[in-house]
C-alpha cells in the first residue's frame, strides 16, 4: 500500500467531505468514491472492490449508532442478507467478465452516469417542489407502529402472498421472496458499482416491504455491514481492494460523518437538498466528461472530470457547514438578547 | 459471465478485511472520546460564548 503524502491528503480530505455528506443526508457521497477512483486511472475491479470495502467500514461505524438508538430489524437484516449476498456475487462476476473483455471502466461510468442523473434529478425537483421527500435517517420520538405504510407496500403485501411470510418490527407481514427479490436487485447493484445501496435499498424497503423508516435507515446499515464486508472480501481476494485508499478515506470521513450528523440538529436539511440534487446531477456530468476524456485519450477532460465530481462535493458540504455555523451563531445571539 | 463463486477461506483477505473493520470500531471509539474532550471547546471557538448548544 505505497500511497504518496499527497494522495494521503486527497484522500482524507475527500473522506472528510464525503463523511459530512454522509452523516447530514444519512446516504449518498459513498458513490462518489469509486468514480473518482476510475478518474484517478485506478483499475475498475480496484476502484469498485476500494470503494465497497469504504462502503463496509462506514456501515460499521453507522449501525454501531444506530443500534444504540434499537432501529436495527435483525430478522429482516437475516433475511436481506442472502438475496443481497447473491445479488453482489453476479454484480462482481460481470465487473470481472466485463474487465476481461475491456468494457468495465466504460460500463460502469455509463451506469453512474445513469444513476447519478436519475436519483440527482429526482430529488432536484422534490427539492424545487418543495417536496420535503426525503429520508429522516435519525427519526427518533416516534413508536414504530404509528408510521403509516406507503400504498405501494400495501399492495404488494396483499397480492404476493407466497409462503413463507413474516412479520416484521412495526408489525408488518410480508413475503420472504418480496424481501429477497428487493435484496438481490439492490445486492447487484452494490456489487456492479461498489456502492453501498442504501440509497436504493431505503426506498426500496419503505415503499415495496412497508418496513418503519427509521428501521428500514438501521437494518440498511447493518444489512451492508454483511453485504459489504462479504463483497470487500470477495474483491479483496481478487487485489481489488487497496488499504492505502480505504484507510485514510474511513479516517477523514469517521470524522466527517460526526460533523454531519451533528449538523442534522441546527440546519433544516431540505434547504440544502437542492445542492445535494445538484451535486448528483454535476457528479453523473463530470462522470460522463472523464470518460469521454479517457475514450479520446485526453487527459484535461478527464482531470476536469475529477477536478468537478470532488468539486460538487466539496461545495455541498462546505454549504452544510457554514450554515450550520451560521445557524449556532443565530441562536446563540437570540439566547443572549433573551438572557439580556 | 465469470461465473459466481462460493467465497474461499484466505487468511490473508480476512485479515485484510479484519484491519478495515478494526480501524472503524477504533475510530468510532476514538472520534467519540474525543468529541466528548474537545467538542465544546471546538464549538465555543466557532460559535464563541459557552458552548453548550449542541
Amino acid at each position: 500500500m505505497d500511497v504518496e503524502p499527497e494522495m494521503l491528503a486527497l484522500f482524507v480530505g475527500f473522506g472528510l467531505v464525503v463523511g459530512v455528506l454522509f452523516g447530514f443526508f444519512g446516504m449518498g457521497g459513498s458513490f462518489l468514491v469509486t468514480p473518482a477512483l476510475l478518474m484517478l486511472d485506478y483499475e475498475p475491479s480496484v476502484a469498485v472492490g476500494s470503494g465497497m470495502a469504504f462502503v463496509f467500514g462506514t456501515a460499521v461505524i453507522a449501525t454501531l449508532k444506530h443500534h444504540d438508538l434499537g432501529q436495527v430489524d435483525y430478522k429482516l437484516g437475516a433475511i436481506m442478507i442472502t438475496g443481497t449476498t447473491m445479488g453482489i456475487e453476479a454484480g462482481r462476476a460481470s465487473v470481472y467478465y466485463l474487465e476481461s473483455i475491456g468494457l468495465a471502466g466504460a460500463l460502469i461510468s455509463v451506469a453512474y452516469v445513469v444513476l447519478l442523473g436519475g436519483v440527482g434529478a429526482m430529488v432536484t425537483r422534490d427539492a424545487l417542489q418543495g417536496d420535503s421527500g426525503g429520508i429522516d435517517h435519525e427519526a427518533t420520538g416516534k413508536r414504530l407502529d404509528e408510521y403509516e405504510i406507503p400504498e405501494t407496500a400495501k399492495k404488494i403485501q396483499r397480492t404476493i402472498r407466497i409462503p413463507p411470510m413474516v412479520t416484521l418490527r412495526g408489525d408488518v407481514r410480508v413475503s420472504v421472496w418480496v424481501i429477497t427479490a428487493v435484496a438481490f436487485a439492490t445486492g447487484l447493484l452494490s456489487g456492479f458499482l461498489g456502492v453501498g445501496g442504501g440509497f436504493i435499498r431505503m426506498p426500496a424497503m419503505i415503499y415495496a416491504i412497508g418496513v418503519p423508516v427509521p428501521v428500514a435507515v438501521g437494518t440498511d446499515l447493518f444489512e451492508i455491514v454483511f453485504s459489504g464486508g462479504l463483497g470487500s472480501y470477495l474483491y479483496g481476494q481478487g487485489g481489488g481492494v487497496d488499504l492505502g485508499i480505504v484507510v485514510p478515506l474511513l479516517f477523514g470521513s469517521a470524522l466527517g460523518a460526526r460533523v454531519g450528523s451533528a449538523a442534522t440538529a441546527v440546519v433544516d436539511a431540505d434547504g440544502i437538498k437542492i445542492y445535494f440534487g445538484g451535486m448528483l446531477l454535476v457528479g453523473a456530468i463530470a462522470v460522463g466528461i472523464g470518460e469521454i476524456g479517457t475514450y479520446l485519450g485526453s487527459p484535461t477532460l478527464e482531470l476536469i472530470g475529477l477536478v468537478l465530481v470532488i468539486g460538487a462535493a466539496v461545495v455541498v458540504a462546505a454549504a452544510i457547514l457554514y450554515t450550520s455555523v451560521v445557524s449556532l451563531r443565530t441562536t446563540r445571539s437570540h439566547q443572549t438578547a433573551t438572557a439580556d | 459471465m465469470a461465473g459466481l463463486e462460493i467465497p474461499a477461506w484466505d487468511p490473508q483477505t480476512a485479515l485484510l478485511i479484519g484491519t478495515i473493520l478494526l480501524e472503524a470500531i477504533v475510530l468510532y471509539a476514538g472520534y467519540a472520546g474525543l468529541e466528548r474532550i474537545l467538542g465544546p471547546h471546538v464549538l465555543r471557538l466557532v460559535v464563541g460564548g459557552t458552548g453548550s448548544g449542541q
